[in-house]
């Protein structure tokens, strides 16, 4: 059992909360995820990791509540637990020094995004940020993000805050030499944010996100097909160079469940 | 000469009810069978039996016991040797190890030993507790990674012989291929966590959602304290056919359709979170237990065909007989000498039909296999709705990934020295699927066995009790 020894709300339907899990606070880096599962016929589902504390023996996580396992997950309150929680999984971010970098995030990952920042300006990077949601009130951490850049940048895709959609991306492209790009967030955000990039020729990490079961390399449900090959993101990521992955496949194969979703949804609504 | 009187059948639900349950198909012999059956054994003085099993349970022993009514004094007799017998008395490939010996089955049907050695340890889960043993310790600390049969065959023999055991599992159960991968219509997993618990019994401790390589490396255990450390992490990296159209919504590898099923209870969705989808027509490729599993899941789960793609014969398909005839007889429908090229799919990105290629049997090569090859120009397709790829498995990656000078083959699975399961690494030793590659419980639990002894003597010199 894994208690939650703070909880708090970011946004409408977006939570923070810090879980006591020593051991893999002691091992997390920035860019690895938990699985997690809260209750005895609860399914198995991953949410990076986006801070941890050695000393205090936590783990932060921030999550959407999108569906019936985040809703309920955001239903504990401090002193309860959750059932389950291995990790860290996957591979850390390689977190070296680039030179000048843009990172851009995007509505819940802005605070697993935060993370890499802490630790990449640590080795001396020079961090421009971008971090954007649909609307205003769905913002999350600007002004900690903002502490750790150099230069930094709102975007809403409604224009209620900041500048208006994706597009001005190209402008900042223009304007500044980038050695390269780190993105986290909407797997269609990932998508746009390693086009544009591509056509500047910017080496581009991308976490990418598909459906887990297990998270140890034992289902493929992970696989994304990256540069022409198939590779499971639990094992070979969650990072992986953004000019080779096949988005629309990963975007598709990411809806398969929603028809079942929306049952589980509606019948644990009913209730 | 007397005739020998032929094996008692063991009864089963019928077809055409199992179909539509997940309930045990195999009901199990009942006392008056089970004596029947025992009373067939000659209690050989030296039995050949025996010889067949890699863990060396004392069948003339324990059928004696069965005989004499003493059902629970049988249980214990197997678990002398066996900490999994209600599981191997269901899923051993019996019919190539102890029964292929009894000398009975020279002439006629040899001692149903399996259905024997089940029938015993159901009798004691029934009617006995399981109690908490007193073990004194006077050993060291081991490690295990993997809780499937070759770990807590490790666990439970290192623990009987005086040493401080942890498990390290990944998953959130324990059992390894016996939760996640062989279903519930086979071997129930209340069943299987009955004898993790006789194993925790034992002084074991079993630490879930602890994944080695990732939580902790090889190393940092040995910081810990470990005084050595077996590695038991089994081959559950699913292989695929990579042809196109893998990736297509419907085609699942067989473990993640075995995982969701089994592990999660997806069959019980939504009274259980996990989702699993199944369309009407089926095709599973491949011809082994995983393949007939899984075959049969989907039947289960509410497919109207389902379907085997095989790219070779019937007499060459890897499967138990016991579960080519079970499947059959549900209704399972098999597609011989036929290898698929290609996954078709719609335009919203799912399956709609596979197209296969019909294959011939070349004359048998050097190693006696018969090599399939296809026939130019005879390309046909199915429609599938779900396609379930079932070539089997390569070991699990993370521990070769993370650990430094442990020797691997090119295939993934660890190099030991076969005499003692040792790794290249001194104090680290491995058994079971990750190192033979996918295999059976049975050899997993053998080489744990073999390993746990050679443990114990690593241990002792070690701590200078021994020189
Ligand atoms: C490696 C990894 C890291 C993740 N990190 C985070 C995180 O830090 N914070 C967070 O909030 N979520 C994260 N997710 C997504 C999270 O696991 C899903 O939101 C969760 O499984 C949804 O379960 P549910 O039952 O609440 O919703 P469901 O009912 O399963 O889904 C509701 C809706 O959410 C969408 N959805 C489901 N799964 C995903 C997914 N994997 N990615 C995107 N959309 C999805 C569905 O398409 C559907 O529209 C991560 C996923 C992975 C694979
Ligand atoms: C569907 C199916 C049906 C089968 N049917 C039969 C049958 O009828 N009869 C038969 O004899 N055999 C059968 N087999 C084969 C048999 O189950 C395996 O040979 C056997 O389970 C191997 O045992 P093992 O202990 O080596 O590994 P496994 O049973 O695979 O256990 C390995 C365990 O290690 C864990 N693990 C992996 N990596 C790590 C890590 N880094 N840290 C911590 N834990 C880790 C895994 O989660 C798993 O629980 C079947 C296999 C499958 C998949
Ligand atoms: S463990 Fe398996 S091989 Fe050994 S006696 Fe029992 S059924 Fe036979
Ligand atoms: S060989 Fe057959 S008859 Fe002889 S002891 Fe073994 S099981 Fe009994
Ligand atoms: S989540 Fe199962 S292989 Fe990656």
């Amino acid at each position: 059992m894994y208690e939650i020894v703070h909880k708090e709300a970011l946004s409408p339907n977006i939570k923070l909360i810090e879980v006591k899990a020593p051991a893999v606070a002691k091992k997390t880096k920035p860019g690895q995820f938990v699985i997690i599962r809260i209750h005895e016929k609860g399914e198995r589902f991953p949410i990076t990791i986006s801070n941890s504390n050695k000393d205090e023996g936590t783990i932060q996580l921030i999550f959407a509540e999108v569906g019936k396992s985040s809703i309920l997950l955001g239903k504990l309150n401090e002193g309860e637990s959750i059932l389950n929680l291995a990790g860290p999984l996957g591979n850390a971010t390689d977190t070296k020094d680039y030179g000048n970098i843009l990172c851009v995030g995007g509505g819940v990952m802005v605070g697993a995004l935060l993370f890499q920042m802490k630790v990449l300006k640590g080795s001396g990077n020079n961090i421009t940020t971008i971090i954007g949601a649909r609307s205003k009130d769905r913002l999350i951490l600007i002004d900690e993000a903002r502490k750790y850049s150099d230069d930094f940048y709102v975007a809403t895709d409604d224009g209620s805050e900041g500048r208006q959609g994706i597009e001005f991306l190209k402008e900042i492209l223009q304007q500044k030499r980038f050695d390269h790009v780190f993105t986290m967030g909407p797997t269609s955000m990932q998508k746009i944010v390693s086009e544009y990039t591509k056509s500047y020729n910017i080496p581009t990490t991308v976490n990418l996100f598909p459906i887990m079961v297990d998270g140890t390399g034992m289902c493929g449900a992970c696989r994304v097909t990256v540069g022409n090959t198939t590779r499971f993101a639990c094992v070979h990521g969650p990072d992986f160079d953004g000019h080779q992955v096949d988005f629309d496949e990963l975007i598709s194969r990411m809806r398969f469940y929603n028809p079942n979703e929306k049952i589980a949804m509606v019948l644990y609504e009913g209730v | 000469m007397t005739a020998i009187k032929s094996q008692v059948d063991m009864p089963r639900q019928e077809p055409n009810e199992r179909i539509k349950n997940f309930d045990e198909v195999a009901i199990g012999y009942n006392a008056e069978m089970a004596l029947e059956e025992a009373s067939r054994c000659l209690n050989c003085p030296k039995p050949q039996c025996v010889k067949g099993c890699p863990v060396e349970v004392p069948i003339p022993e324990f059928i004696k016991l069965i005989k004499e009514g003493n059902y629970i004094s049988a249980a214990k007799k197997i678990k002398e040797k066996n900490s999994l017998p209600a599981v191997c008395g269901r899923v051993c490939p019996q019919e190539d190890q102890c029964q292929k010996n009894c000398v009975l089955g020279i002439r006629g049907d040899p001692i149903a030993i399996g259905r024997l050695e089940r029938f015993a340890s159901d009798w004691e889960r029934k009617y006995s507790k399981i109690e908490k043993q007193e073990i004194q310790f006077k050993g060291g600390r081991v490690a295990v990674i993997g809780s499937g049969p070759a770990g807590l065959t490790v666990a439970a023999d290192l623990a009987k012989l005086g040493h401080k055991v942890t498990i390290f599992e990944s998953l959130h159960a324990a059992g390894g291929v016996l939760m996640y991968g062989i279903p519930e219509f086979r071997l129930p997993k209340e069943i299987v966590q009955y004898e993790v618990e006789y194993v925790n019994s034992l002084g074991v401790e079993i630490k879930l959602d602890s994944t080695i390589g990732r939580l902790a490396t090889i190393q940092e255990l040995f910081d810990d304290g470990y005084d050595a450390i077996f590695i038991g992490s089994g081959a559950g990296l699913p292989n695929f056919l990579i042809i196109p159209g893998e990736n297509l919504k419907g085609v699942y590898s067989a473990n993640e359709f075995l995982i969701r099923t089994n592990l999660m209870k997806a069959y019980k969705f939504p009274e259980y979170d996990t989702p699993i989808r199944v369309g009407k027509r089926v095709g599973v490729i491949g011809a082994g237990n995983v393949a007939m599993d899984s075959a049969r899941c989907a039947l289960r789960l509410g497919a109207e065909q389902s379907n085997i793609i095989y790219r070779r014969g019937r007499d060459e398909m890897p499967a138990r007989i016991e579960e080519v005839e079970n499947a059959e007889e549900e209704g399972i429908h098999f597609e011989f000498l036929t290898n698929p090229i290609r996954f078709i799919g719609n335009s919203r990105g799912f399956l709609e039909k596979v197209e296969c290629i019909h294959m011939k049997l070349s004359e048998p090569d050097s190693s006696g296999r018969r090599r399939p090859e296809p026939i130019p120009g005879s390309e046909f397709t199915i429609e599938l709705d779900t396609a379930i790829i079932a070539i089997g498995q390569s070991p699990n990656p993370i521990i070769q990934q993370t650990t430094q000078g442990l020797e691997t083959t090119r295939h993934g699975t660890i190099i030991v020295n076969e005499d003692s399961m040792e790794t290249k690494i001194p104090g680290v030793f491995a058994g079971g699927d990750v190192v033979s590659g996918a295999a059976t419980v049975i050899s997993a639990m053998g080489a744990g066995k073999l390993a746990a002894k050679s443990m114990h003597q690593y241990i002792l010199s070690k701590k200078g009790i021994l020189q």
